[in-house]
């Protein structure tokens, strides 16, 4: 199998597969998730707070008072990366042209400079929260396996994409297989790791919030 | 290509067709940029060019469309390119050739036996192996002939993607079990110069080098010439600012098109095809099919009918369909339906089966 045989079936039938996990892997989750339903609060909220959840889901998703002092390489990198990684997901010409064959929307492409810039700090982020979280005693005791997984599946798109850019290590045609592939991983665990969180997220901080304002600890 | 040329020389050719020294060093220095040789290396390949005896070629066609043929047949008459033609000895061509039948077969193996273990073997067209009967020459198989006619060659230019990686023959369902040159011959040096067809200055370059060094340039990993070979057709193109700048034509006829904008959208694969139609160009450096609007097809890249529509862009899916997607979403639902039922049922199950514990049975379980 020659590098572009290599390439045809990361875009073929590697793509499918890795696809269709992805897709019946996110529906089962959150089916799953939802169908766990709750028990009928039958108490009369604390306060009247219509709409905590969804002040929470704004709320939570910038550092409280004092934090961003604390954690700032936590806060700091997390954004970096995770900003970093939505830009080149979403933003990179060749990238669209895949939404755009799958959903036939697209939208205005940034230049692959600008790109380049965010994958740069993502990956930068994303080492530095590694080192991060590998010195802060507090930090290494919470972390599983599941969170180095989760860093791996998410570095290793950004690298390969970024070394298929720049010609760097393996020829490009086969760098770009490669990219494929770990994208392909990516996609086929994603349902069932930590990275989950891509389409829970959300809902848990809505729902944190909402039960949190029936207690009385509005957001 | 000093006064006394050695009958049957190059040098001797040249003289009698009228062809100065400054020309054919012209031609040289051209040659040895395109070879991505030092310069001063030009005079030298005029030196041993003009040197060399002729160098007998024998051009074997198998499954093939003849466009390769078409192709170097128009390196560019009357210019020194098309020259290396007369400077070599074609003995063998069943296109090119008066001679037909019987005669032609007889030149073939005179030439053989006369440049035993000298001549150079040109294939052009790829080797059926489900049945000999597929493509044959004067009653011999491709396979057959080709065995026979590498065994006393110098070395092998496989020319065209069917001779190099299969080409067109063996794109899926591969109907006459074609194979490359490479898949057949082991044992002796092969230069792969694919292309669909090749770009006639390369095939000219290869030889160029072959008479002047006596062995072959230097090869990548798919047995081509890296100085030809060694770059894509993206990292080379004219049209590449609009991809940086992510500038994109939509359709073949758009305002962007007609600005030139870069065709990826279009299905371009110049991001995986190595070859040097962005520099070298076609039709005497007039153009290459970017230039005239139509994206790169990855012609020189093995397998490349198979690699997935020529119009889709390279970043799109070969063939997943948005049906496909829905299909798995409602299998992932049918499941996370039925895990939920799973859970419910579970969960009823332990409440069924919760007894209640009473005050005087805790009390008499302390005594
Ligand atoms: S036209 Fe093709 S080769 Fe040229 S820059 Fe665009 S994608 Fe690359």
């Amino acid at each position: 199998m020659n590098h572009l045989d290599l390439l045809t079936f990361a875009r073929g039938s590697a793509l499918n597969w890795a696809l269709i996990i992805f897709v019946a892997g996110v529906a089962l989750r959150l089916f799953e998730i939802f169908g766990l339903g709750r028990k009928a609060d039958l108490a009369r909220p604390r306060t009247d707070s219509p709409g905590s959840g969804w002040r929470t889901i704004v709320t939570r998703s910038l550092p409280p008072e004092g934090m961003l002092k604390r954690e700032p390489v936590t806060y700091i990198g997390g954004f970096v990366f995770h900003i970093g990684l939505f830009v080149a997901i979403f933003f990179f010409a060749p990238h669209i042209e895949f939404f755009r064959s799958m959903t036939g929307l697209g939208w205005p492409s940034l230049s692959s400079a600008l790109v380049d810039a965010s994958v740069v700090a993502a990956i930068v982020a994303l080492a530095v929260l590694l080192a991060h979280r590998l010195n802060h005693p507090v930090k290494r005791l919470l972390s599983t396996f599941g969170d180095y997984l989760a860093w791996t599946l998410a570095l290793l798109p950004l690298l390969t994409g970024y070394m298929a850019y720049h010609h760097l290590m393996l020829e490009y045609t086969l760098m770009l297989a490669m990219h494929l592939f770990s994208v392909e991983l990516l996609l086929a665990l994603l349902p069932f790791t930590k990275l989950f969180h891509t389409f829970s997220v959300f809902i848990s901080r809505w729902y944190n919030g909402d039960i949190f304002g029936r207690k009385g600890v509005a957001s | 290509m000093k006064q006394a040329e050695q009958p049957g020389s190059v040098g001797e050719g040249l003289k009698q067709r009228g062809i100065t020294r400054r020309e054919f060093l012209k031609f040289c220095t051209a040659m040895t940029a395109m070879l991505a040789l030092p310069p001063a290396m030009a005079s030298v390949m005029a030196e041993a060019i003009s040197k060399a005896r002729r160098q007998s070629v024998i051009w074997l066609s198998f499954q093939e469309c003849t466009g390769c043929t078409e192709s170097i047949t128009r390196s560019h008459s009357p210019t020194l390119e098309n020259l290396i033609f007369d400077l070599i000895s074609l003995d063998y061509h069943h296109t090119l050739q008066a001679a037909s039948g019987a005669a032609a077969e007889h030149a073939r193996e005179l030439a053989m036996k006369g440049n035993e273990g000298k001549y150079l073997l040109i294939v052009d067209g790829s080797i059926p192996l489900g049945n000999p009967g597929y493509s044959t020459i004067a009653g011999i198989s491709n396979y057959d002939m080709l065995l026979e006619t590498a065994r006393g060659a110098a070395a092998i230019v496989a020319v065209g993607t069917c001779a190099t990686y299969g080409g067109l023959p063996k794109a899926d369902p591969n109907p006459t079990g074609a194979v490359s040159v490479g898949d057949i011959i082991k044992d002796k040096p092969i230069i792969n110069v694919p292309g669909c067809p090749p770009i006639p200055v390369v095939m000219t370059g290869v030889l160029a080098h072959f008479l002047t060094f006596g062995n072959i340039p230097e090869l990548d990993a798919l047995g081509r010439p890296k100085s030809f070979y060694g770059e894509t057709i993206h990292d080379r193109c004219y049209r590449r600012p609009f991809y940086d700048q992510g500038k994109f034509a939509q359709t073949f006829d758009d305002e962007a098109a007609r600005k030139g904008w870069c065709l990826f959208k279009l299905g371009c694969k110049g991001p995986v095809t190595y070859n040097a139609c962005a520099t070298t160009k076609w039709n005497d450096g007039t153009s290459f099919p970017i230039q005239s609007g139509h994206g790169c097809i990855g012609c020189s890249e093995p397998n490349f009918w198979d690699a997935g529509p020529l119009y889709k862009a390279l970043s799109m899916p070969v063939s997943a369909t948005a049906a496909m997607l829905g299909g798995a979403a409602a299998a992932g639902a049918a499941a996370g339906v039925a895990i939920t039922w799973h859970n419910r049922s579970t969960k009823a199950a332990a409440k069924a089966a919760h007894e209640k514990v009473t005050v005087q049975e805790l009390m008499r379980e302390e005594k």
